[in-house]
């Protein structure tokens, strides 16, 4: 057949193709993808609906509430304290903060004192807490870029953690450690040691991590000059937190309005420069070197007194004192019962979360149980700034960015 | 936060501004060292403005109430900041339940300038309470299921009684989910 010079069909064919691309008008074509809700990138059940462009990504429709479980609406059938354990399960990895945002409404409305120990007991357990977070955060962040060992470390710092956790309540998550008026019971023997040993350890460990991540070609490249926000827009959409820290507004309610004896501390507020991901990345492991400071010199300057009010009215009494004293007995009956009063009125009471803002609004009708709960949670408010983060830039780093964003689904559903 | 005296500057500042007017400014509380304005459903735009202009520029939560059995029942709380100044004021309204519309906060104004942060937060009140925002750019359900009937966070709502809907449970509750059975929700309590 070749020999007559006859080309056949096949080699036509073949002639005509080209290496160029086939059309442009395929590259303008829209699609869009569903992302999530159980996808491993997401940190939880959140679903997106990304519009792309090839690669790029054009908008981001995020879908909440699969994991609503309307706990304000639980948290308003049930007796102030009873509802410290309920509000501690909104944001499942800032449990502490979730506690101290609440009490310290019920606090404001009850006009308790909170005793000196008790608030650098609550300090050492929040900056505790936020280191948690943040390793669970550059774990699985890590891990979304490809880094899978760096996910290990983070956990075995976590863990160590959480036994000092179990040490001071017996629980590892989900304390209950914070009363209205102070905190449950003192720490034990030997706490203190084992936090020191924790605060040796773990700015060793954090400069571990940096080793392995922040001179990785691959983690820089993934993370620096990607989908950067101003502080202006930022501010705009609610965003508070690392991630205004990271756009350079040294924003922070512990120096700006000290709550719990903050103040008593000497601590830095890292920031950033651009308000890209990298600096996300970066604020957040030195808030890890910040916090084991705090942790050090509350440990260092714990005073001696009651770690609960006196106020009998509100917390319960000594367990030694129910055998002898009637009147503790009605009072421990009467909290244990129906739980305390609070005076009506209306409280917002921000503290500084891992993530940002953290408020909490307690409205009183003057009965034992709130008449609204609502926990303005950072994260419900930061999840807005993605779509405009990450619009315009490719799919992989919008995948970055919702890591950097670090959005805990537990506390956006509630 | 502002001091009493403070917080009845500004709502005397609010009372003379044209687009707000005096009987507006229906109340300021000042409760626990922490300042509130209560206004008038219709100028919260304006209020909200006039405040930013006062320095009040970050909003920083918004959130529903449920006042039952008072009334008007549902309230809408705007909690402000001033970052520099370090101070904090509530702005909240009243609406009732027959009409219990608000200007939304989110779109920008006639200033050029709106409250971005306030969309989802508008959504949720949406949503748990069933205000309607008016000129929001996307008021959808957001945290419950789209096709849900009612506002779970109203007081008077109750908690469970909702049908599951599982096929297991569909011959103990009979008529649950059947054309020929009574309205949805019956019978499975």
């Amino acid at each position: 057949m070749s020999a007559t010079g006859q080309m056949s069909e096949y080699r036509r064919q073949e002639e005509s193709i080209t290496l160029s691309a086939v059309g442009d008008d395929t590259h303008d074509e829209l699609l869009t993808l569903n992302f999530g809700p159980h996808h491993p990138a997401t940190h939880g059940v959140l679903r997106l609906l990304v519009t792309l462009q090839g690669e790029v990504v054009r908008s981001i429709k995020p879908v909440i509430g699969y994991v609503h479980t309307g706990i304000e609406k639980t948290a308003e059938d049930k007796a102030y304290w009873k509802v410290i354990p309920v509000v501690e399960r909104m944001d499942y990895l800032a449990y502490y903060f979730n506690a101290m945002a609440y009490v310290g409404a019920v606090e404001a409305l009850l006009e308790v004192d909170v005793p000196k120990r008790a608030r650098y007991l609550r300090v050492i357990h929040l900056e505790l807490n936020r280191i948690a977070s943040h390793l669970i955060w550059l774990g699985t962040s890590a891990l979304d870029l490809g880094a899978v060992s760096i996910f290990l470390y983070c956990l075995r710092e976590r863990e160590l953690i959480l036994d000092l956790f179990e040490m001071s309540s017996g629980q590892r998550m989900h304390t209950r450690y914070f009363q209205v008026g102070g905190v449950i019971e003192d720490i034990p023997v030997g706490f203190v040691q084992k936090a020191r040993e924790f605060c040796k350890v773990m700015p060793e460990r954090a400069d571990q991590y940096r080793a392995i991540l922040d001179a990785n070609q691959l983690i820089l490249q993934r993370l620096r000059g990607t989908c950067p926000l101003d502080a202006e827009t930022l501010l705009g959409l609610g965003v508070t937190g690392p991630l205004l820290r990271a756009a350079g507004n040294p924003w922070d309610l512990r120096k700006a309005a000290p709550y719990s004896s903050y103040e008593d501390f000497d601590f830095k507020i890292p920031v950033g420069t651009v308000g890209d991901n990298y600096d996300r990345f970066a604020v957040r492991v030195a808030e890890i070197y910040e916090s084991v400071k705090i942790v050090e010199q509350a440990l260092e300057g714990l005073p001696e007194g009651p770690y609960i009010t006196g106020d009998r009215k509100v917390a319960l009494p000594p367990r030694h004192e129910l055998a002898t004293s009637m009147e503790a007995l009605i009072h421990h009956f009467k909290l244990v019962t129906e739980g305390f009063r609070v005076p009506p009125g209306e409280v917002y009471n921000p503290i500084e979360g891992p993530r940002g803002e953290l408020g909490c609004f307690v409205r009183s009708d003057g009965s034992a149980k709130p008449a609204r709960v609502h926990m303005r949670d950072s994260s419900f408010v930061n999840l807005q700034a993605l779509s405009k983060m990450a619009e315009g830039s490719y799919i992989a780093d919008m995948i970055a960015t919702l890591a950097m964003l670090d959005p805990i689904l537990g506390g956006i559903d509630r | 936060m502002p001091d009493a005296t403070g917080l009845e500057l500004l709502a005397s500042d609010l009372r003379k501004r044209d687009d707000i007017g005096a009987a507006a400014v229906l109340a300021t509380l000042h409760f626990r060292g922490r300042g509130t304005l209560e206004v008038a459903p219709g100028v919260i735009r304006a209020a909200l403005g006039a405040l930013r202009a006062r320095g009040y520029s970050f909003l920083a939560s918004v959130h529903g109430v449920d006042y039952y059995p008072e009334e008007p029942r549902l309230g809408v709380h705007y909690e402000l900041l001033d970052m520099s100044r370090v101070d904090r004021v509530t702005v909240k309204l009243r609406v009732s339940l027959d009409a219990p519309e608000v200007d939304s906060v989110t779109p920008d104004g006639q200033d050029g300038k709106g409250w971005p942060t306030a969309e989802n937060q508008e959504r949720e009140i949406y949503d748990m309470f069933g205000v309607i925002f008016r000129g929001h750019p996307d008021l959808r359900r957001i945290l419950m299921p789209e096709d849900y009937e009612g506002h779970p966070q109203r007081r008077d709502f109750p908690v469970g009684g909702e049908p599951v809907i599982f096929t297991y449970n569909e011959a103990a509750s009979e008529g649950v989910g059947t054309v020929s059975g009574g309205a949805p929700g019956e019978g499975a309590r």
